[in-house]
Parts: C-alpha cells; sequence; structure tokens
C-alpha cells in the first residue's frame, strides 16, 4: 500500500523550490493517546525517508510538545503529505508559514 | 530478539506466530472494520481528520479531493488482510497492508473507548472490558510488526 510519492519529492532538500515569493505550507502531526511511539517513528522513516534518528526525534517532539512540523513545500506537496499521513493514521494537519 | 512473534525471514518474507484464538480474532477484524468505515461509525473520525482545522471550507476541499482515495486504500488493505489471513508467510506489501488494517481498528477501537496515553485496564465484568483487551492485543501486535518492518528501514 502507501500513496506513492515520486523520489524526487523525498530527495527534494529543503528550500530547494521557488518559495522566494511564497512562504512555505507547514505540514504538522499532532500527538493522540492511541498511536504507538514506535509506529509514528516508522512512519516518519517510511513516508519521507528520515533517518532514524530524526524520525524518532520528530516522534519525541509530537509526544513531548503536542506537535511538530514534520514537512514543508508547496500546497501540493502539502496536502500530498498530509493525505499520506492521514493514510497511516496520524492526525496531521496543514498551514500556511507565519 | 527473543519471543519475536513477527520474523523477518531470509527471503524478505515475513512470518507471523500467532495461536489460532488469536488468529480467529484477527479474521474478525477487517469485516468489522469494513463495517465501521461503510456506515461511517463514529469511531472512524480519527481516520479522516480535518486538514485544516480551524478552516471548514479549506478542509471540506481537501476531503473532496482525497476523501475517496483515503478510503479505497483502506478498504484495500482490509481486503489484503482477508486474502492472506491464513497465509504461513506474508511478502512486505502484505504485511503493510496487515499493519494499516490493525492500526486503523486500533485507532476506531481507542476512538470508541476515549481512552488516554496509558489507559488502565478494566475490571473483568466492565461492558467496554473485552473492547480494551483486544485494544491492548493489537498494541501489541503492531509494535511486533513495526519493530519487524523497521529493520528494513534501518538497512
Amino acid at each position: 500500500m502507501g500513496l506513492s510519492t515520486a523520489p524526487t519529492e523525498l530527495d527534494r532538500p529543503r528550500g530547494d523550490e521557488d518559495l522566494d515569493r511564497d512562504r512555505p505550507w507547514l505540514v504538522l502531526v499532532w500527538n493522540d493517546p492511541i498511536n504507538l511511539m514506535s509506529y509514528v517513528t516508522y512512519v516518519f522513516q517510511k513516508l519521507f525517508g528520515y533517518p532514524r534518528e530524526k524520525a524518532h526525534r520528530l516522534m519525541l517532539q509530537v509526544h513531548n510538545e503536542g506537535r511538530a512540523v514534520v514537512s514543508q513545500g508547496t500546497r501540493e506537496k502539502a496536502e500530498l503529505d498530509t493525505s499520506r499521513l492521514h493514510a497511516h493514521g496520524l492526525w496531521a494537519t496543514m498551514k500556511k508559514d507565519d | 530478539m527473543t519471543g519475536a512473534r513477527v520474523r523477518r525471514t531470509r527471503r524478505g518474507t515475513y512470518r507471523l506466530k500467532v495461536s489460532r484464538e488469536e488468529r480467529d480474532l484477527l479474521r474478525s477484524l477487517p469485516e468489522q472494520l469494513r463495517a465501521a468505515l461503510e456506515s461511517s461509525d463514529p469511531g472512524t473520525v480519527r481516520l479522516f481528520p480535518p486538514a485544516h482545522p480551524d478552516d471548514a471550507e479549506a478542509s471540506d476541499g481537501y476531503r473532496a479531493l482525497v476523501g475517496d482515495d483515503l478510503l479505497e486504500r483502506r478498504l484495500g488493505a482490509l481486503e489484503t488482510m482477508e486474502a492472506t489471513i491464513d497465509a504461513p508467510e506474508l511478502d512486505e506489501e502484505q504485511i503493510t497492508a496487515w499493519l494499516t488494517t490493525l492500526n486503523d481498528v486500533r485507532i476506531v477501537l481507542g476512538t470508541q473507548l476515549d481512552v488516554s496515553e496509558d489507559p488502565e485496564p478494566l475490571p473483568q465484568d466492565h461492558p467496554d472490558a473485552p473492547r480494551m483487551a483486544v485494544y491492548g492485543y493489537l498494541g501489541w501486535l503492531v509494535s511486533e510488526i513495526v519493530e519487524a518492518l523497521s529493520g528494513d528501514l534501518d538497512g
């Protein structure tokens, strides 16, 4: 399964997009009492290709601070990432950076 | 590792060591999830969160864009689990479908039971005790599958 993303999306470093005239969209994941910490780490690794340490750190940020920004980019990319997170049962939202 | 109930074989497939009772419980879950999804059971609300919490219109737009796809993916995953429920080994795509379905069921149960992060065990005669027991069991099984799959991600 899995909403597949083109590898170019996964590998593209932050800031590589033309964001000059536009603030990026942020994808946030919110803490919830149900999803397991190990599962959330696994999803971040799998969807975004993050190394385990980064995925683990983001998971802890969600757990301890209630939310974390897990990806950013164009509105289309944020929509895609949000839907992939939703497909995995995570509580994700998106907003324009402020 | 000791006691691992989900093992990755050398051929890259996955073996689940579950008792017949466990498998019979697991067998019942895809249909329960399908019924909950198709009846828009309130327990499924967390499976389709609003993408824009402060903007109902934008959330509706997002839902119109991806809602059907999200539902179809969930139904596809539970169909894969149904089709492979007695398989001695699962390939990566199949065990990932199991993980999706098991986690979805866990989310629906946890929502219905309104669980906290570390739910207290319920007394045996509590009406929610059987569902809470299934919720706890699924947490354990999900963590076992995640551990087996994470080994691959870490290379």
